[in-house]
């Protein structure tokens, strides 16, 4: 550790700068001296130094208003101010003005190494803090958002550019494509992202409940409201609300929401104090939000107040490409939190998976992958595993003229190969059938 | 090594003997009967270490040999209000002082193989630094930075397994 941190010793006398050079060298520090506050000042306008040790008595400019331009510098660099003529008034200044310490010259040795090794700590304290941070956002973006086709592609792009600004964003797609989890990367990529992430499922609340959810209640404001009640959007402040299935809130509550989102205050229910809170709006919905405001059930001024930035997940079915990288994120997913040994997947049950349109999208799939390593026999998923019936893997290999030629057979046999009456029920000429009959070389069974 | 003030000079030759020992070249050591009230600060009433440096490098005879100056006397640089001891790093001249490695400076009883321990540890220490190492942190190697005489006690005379690497790489 000691190899990292960097020092500057600024001191007009000689004998100090050299002194204090010649010890801290001796510790494995990396040292430097200025004579002057301006000298210093200049030096750490080209570089950063973790710890700055100054004289408080200096020709011209002196340690205090040094400290105080360094701290517009740079507010992390450490600042210990050292002078010969100690008194409580100019420490208790140092210390107010965010000195790190003040030490009297000359000091006691042990003094001196424990008050930089002190400082040493506090500083790969902070940047391990930072580094910690970094990671956590990190990890959670990767582990969220698995893909690499052109459509998942395009929306990791957008989350990217959104979440650095302030505005409302929609997010809309099918159910179980991942729209929280687009809003949680949103949320974690921006500059609120040490702040809450707030979720509420509009959908699945009364209008009432809704409306003490999201705006908090006093004490007594109805029957079972025994507490004062925090609501969604104050315990949002300084992060990002996530409203999802906004498309099924009630025209009272749209009027309500997009005079919270103009004015960003409400009032508690039965409450009358006014709450001002700072959040960002995320919505969600499965549905078309556009064709809603046209038929009247969705208020234009709050979809255009919602819909600033507009994000679309593609339906899993139209990016087959990702379902591999998908299959084996579930399974490490899962076998990590069952404490299994990794598996694998059968290929012939991957091109199955890959030719299934997955109506419920990814949480579908993730569902299946899940369900796979429970039931299976611990190495690999096979085809089996998977929860579609035998019909499903029969009728998707069956080819359409297949199914035609079948079809067609079951009618002619109905009608005791009457051609008439066949071309009747299938709805298509004699003429047609008879090409039929002839292209499938169909014969009456004896 | 230069020993300045009156010493036994069977307690310099065990002190050159372990030296020797630990790092491997030869070692071998003179009295100077230098005055040292020109190196006296009457306001710390302690003695200036740097300039006691500056004097031990001006003895220094060729490039290769490395000087350390061994003295009676409290030493102090600016800063401090007081050392065991001081280098150049890289350099070729080092000093120390038994003064604060004395049993009797601390109200406890005299003790002639403390002090001797303590004192091979501080020139070790100190030549170390001269070949350019840096403090270690490993706690019994001798080139811990000692702040306290019991910090000296804690430590070994040897030079930790890293220590040895670098020392061989520079010497």
């Amino acid at each position: 550790m000691a190899e990292k941190i960097s020092i500057l010793i600024v001191d007009d006398e000689e004998s100090v700068r050299d002194s204090l050079y010649n010890w801290f060298i001796e510790d494995g520090y990396e040292v430097e001296c200025a004579e002057h506050a301006k000298k210093a000042l200049a030096l750490l306008e080209n570089r950063k130094f973790d710890i700055v040790l100054a004289d408080i008595k200096m020709p011209g400019m002196d340690g205090m208003e040094m400290h105080k331009r360094i701290r517009a510098l740079n507010k992390d660099t450490i600042v210990i101010i050292m002078t010969a003529f100690a008194s409580v008034d100019t420490a208790v200044q140092a210390l107010k003005d965010g000195a790190y310490d003040y030490v009297t010259k000359p000091f006691d040795p042990d003094d001196l190494s424990h008050l930089i090794r002190n400082a040493a700590t506090q500083i790969s304290l902070r940047s391990e803090n930072e580094a910690l941070k970094i990671k956590v956002t990190t990890l959670e973006d990767i582990d969220d958002l698995v893909g690499q086709s052109e459509a998942i592609r395009k929306v990791l792009k957008q989350v990217e550019s959104v979440a650095q600004s302030n505005s409302s964003v929609i997010i809309t797609g099918e159910s179980g494509t991942g729209k929280e989890l687009v809003a949680r990367a949103i949320h974690s990529n921006s500059p609120r992202k040490f702040f809450p992430l707030i979720s509420v499922h509009c959908g699945a609340l009364t209008e009432s409940l809704l409306e003490s959810e999201l705006f908090g209640h006093e004490k007594g404001a109805f029957t079972g409201a025994t507490f004062n009640r925090k609501g969604r959007f104050e315990m949002a402040d300084g992060g990002t609300i996530f409203l999802d299935e906004i498309a099924t809130i009630s025209p009272k509550m749209q009027i309500e929401l997009l005079r919270v989102l103009e004015t960003k205050s409400f009032v508690r229910v039965g409450g009358n104090k006014e709450i001002t809170s700072d959040f960002r709006v995320i919505c969600a919905t499965n549905r078309d939000l556009k064709s809603m405001v046209k038929s009247g059930t969705f208020r234009e001024d709050l979809f255009y107040r919602l819909n600033v930035v507009n994000i679309t997940i593609p339906p899993l079915r139209e990016r087959p490409d990702d379902i591999p990288l998908l299959v084996n994120h579930f399974i490490r997913k899962y076998c990590t939190s069952m404490s299994r040994d990794m598996i694998t997947i059968e290929p012939g049950a991957l091109k199955h998976l890959e030719k299934f349109e997955f109506p419920g999208n990814v949480r579908e799939l993730e569902n299946m992958i899940e369900r796979a390593i429970v039931i299976g026999n611990g190495k690999e998923i096979r085809l089996k595993d998977l929860p579609m019936g035998k019909e499903a893997v029969s009728s998707s290999v069956e080819s359409l003229d297949e199914l035609e030629k079948r079809h067609i057979v079951q009618i002619l046999n109905k009608y005791g190969w009457n051609v008439s009456r066949s071309a009747k029920a299938l709805d298509v000429d004699r003429v047609t059938l008879y090409n039929k009959i002839k292209k499938y070389n169909l014969k009456q069974q004896e | 090594m230069i020993s300045c003030g009156p010493s036994e000079k069977d307690f310099l030759m065990k002190v050159a003997l372990t030296t020797e020992k630990e790092f491997r070249i030869p070692v071998s050591f003179e009295e100077n009967h230098v005055d040292l009230n020109q190196f006296y600060n009457p306001g710390r009433r302690q003695y200036d270490a740097n300039k006691l440096l500056s004097f031990i490098a001006d003895c220094s005879r060729d490039e290769l040999t490395k000087l350390v100056g061994l003295f009676r006397v409290d030493l102090f640089i600016p800063i401090l209000t007081y050392i065991f001891g001081q280098a150049m790093l890289n350099g070729h001249s080092a000093v120390a002082s038994v003064y604060r490695l004395r049993n009797e400076l601390y109200g406890l009883k005299k003790d002639e193989t403390l002090l001797l321990s303590r004192t091979t540890k501080e020139v070790i220490h100190e030549l170390g630094h001269t070949f350019g190492l840096i403090h270690c942190h490993v706690p019994s190697c001798v080139m811990r930075s000692s702040t306290y005489v019991e910090d000296i006690d804690q430590k070994s005379h040897h030079l930790c397994t890293r220590c040895r690497a670098s020392f061989e790489e520079r010497r």
